[in-house]
């Protein structure tokens, strides 16, 4: 039986795709076979971050209408060993992402994979409510940033009603706060909210913090998850989000300026003498 | 520009900069707490409902006999119901 993770945020661009896409690579590399699912029919964007854009021939939509079926769909990724992708449509009607549809896709996807990422759209409309709808877990991607941070507590109203789980009034779905774009200088600075600040207002475990980082855009550049970029800060971040997600206990790291120095000189070091 | 305007620009310059994160966290704080209240009322109607059930399975009273109220004082919230039973009435 697969669990659902759906990656969500209610504001746009504030870093779901990514998060997803690094989500799913981490997951994958660590032996569990994972499924990432792009739910922003109209807007697909989650192929050209995991780099798969040229080989997608039928998408989410043809599976749900019966045109293709879901082998034909499903892409398998290039860097990691189980990891397939399940890309949007391009068509306009959103109303094809039926509640029975998207059921029907994630039934069949259950008895093969241990995770499917749901990738969700921007705004609370109907794209994002189906992408949360099945989840068990959710990864609330969130900006140190008023609107962003408003948005991610309606989400967390969403989910607490507006889901399956909720419905059937079974366990709620598990919660996590993802802070992205995050930068330490701002937050000492005192011109950007700190982890804990936006921690204490959404009161949900914090999953992880991703820096802001100069990997993001040049792993988006080449189609290459940042995760893979196991020398940056924020494939790093990413990579600790996953363990923690799989339950290790793992220190926050790139969260403070001094820390960030102090552990940069540590891995000169440490290089020095490998 | 008049020298108390240049002189309001010397003393801004060394001020210490406006902490923006802290305005901004205290805006959310309100903003927040103000619409989980709008958004909560759902539940509190559902609850009233399922009460009345509940009570009319042993003593027949209106929905206007049940009172909820959610009122929220020094950060702790005080759930207020009150129900009125009929002096008799009490269902075999
Ligand atoms: N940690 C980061 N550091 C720097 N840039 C980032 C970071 N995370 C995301 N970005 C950039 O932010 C932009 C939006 O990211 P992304 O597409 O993942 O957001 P999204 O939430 O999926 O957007 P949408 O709501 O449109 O689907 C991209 O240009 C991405 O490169
Ligand atoms: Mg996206």
């Amino acid at each position: 039986m697969a669990e659902v993770i759906v990656v969500t945020s209610g504001k746009g661009g504030v870093g779901k795709t990514t998060t997803s896409a690094s989500l799913a690579v981490g997951l994958s590399n660590r032996g569990y076979k994972t499924v990432v699912i792009d739910f922003d029919i109209g807007l697909r964007n989650l192929d050209l971050i995991m780099g798969c854009e040229r080989r997608v021939v039928y998408d989410f939509i043809n599976v749900i209408r019966g045109e293709a079926n879901l082998n034909q769909a499903l892409i398998r990724d290039k860097h990691a060993k189980e990891l397939y992708i399940l890309p949007a449509s391009q068509t306009r009607d959103k109303d094809a992402l039926t509640q029975e549809g998207v059921q029907k896709v994630l039934d069949e996807l259950q008895k093969t994979f241990d995770y499917i990422v749901c990738d969700s759209p921007a705004g609370i409309e109907h794209g994002a409510q189906m992408a949360m709808y099945f989840a068990d877990h959710a990864v609330v991607v969130t900006n140190p940033e008023v609107s962003s941070v408003r948005d991610s507590d309606r989400m967390l109203g969403l989910l607490s009603s507006k889901t399956k789980r909720a419905e059937e009034r079974r366990e709620p779905v598990k919660e996590h706060l993802l802070i992205t774009r995050y930068s330490p200088k701002r937050v000492t600075r005192g011109d950007m909210m700190s982890l804990e600040d936006v921690n204490e207002i959404l009161a949900i475990p914090l999953l992880g913090v991703i820096p802001e980082s100069q990997a993001v855009l040049r792993a988006s550049n080449a189609g290459d998850p940042v995760i893979l970029d196991e020398e940056s800060d924020a494939g790093q971040a990413y990579a600790d989000a996953i363990e923690r997600f799989l339950g290790e206990d793992k220190p926050f790291r790139f969260v403070s300026e001094k820390v960030h120095w102090i552990k940069r000189l540590f891995s000169i070091k440490e290089k020095e003498h490998a | 520009m008049s020298l108390l305007n240049k002189l309001e620009k010397i003393v801004h310059y060394f001020q210490p900069p406006q902490k923006t994160a802290r305005v901004a966290k205290e805006r959310l704080q309100i903003i927040i707490a103000h619409e989980r209240q709008r958004d909560n009322p759902d539940y509190l109607t559902l609850m009233q409902k399922e009460l009345l059930e509940v009570i009319s399975k042993y003593v027949q009273i209106n929905k206007d006999d049940i009172k909820i109220e959610l009122d929220r004082k020094d950060g702790c919230s005080i759930l207020e119901l009150n129900i009125v039973l009929p002096a008799s009435g009490v269902v075999a």
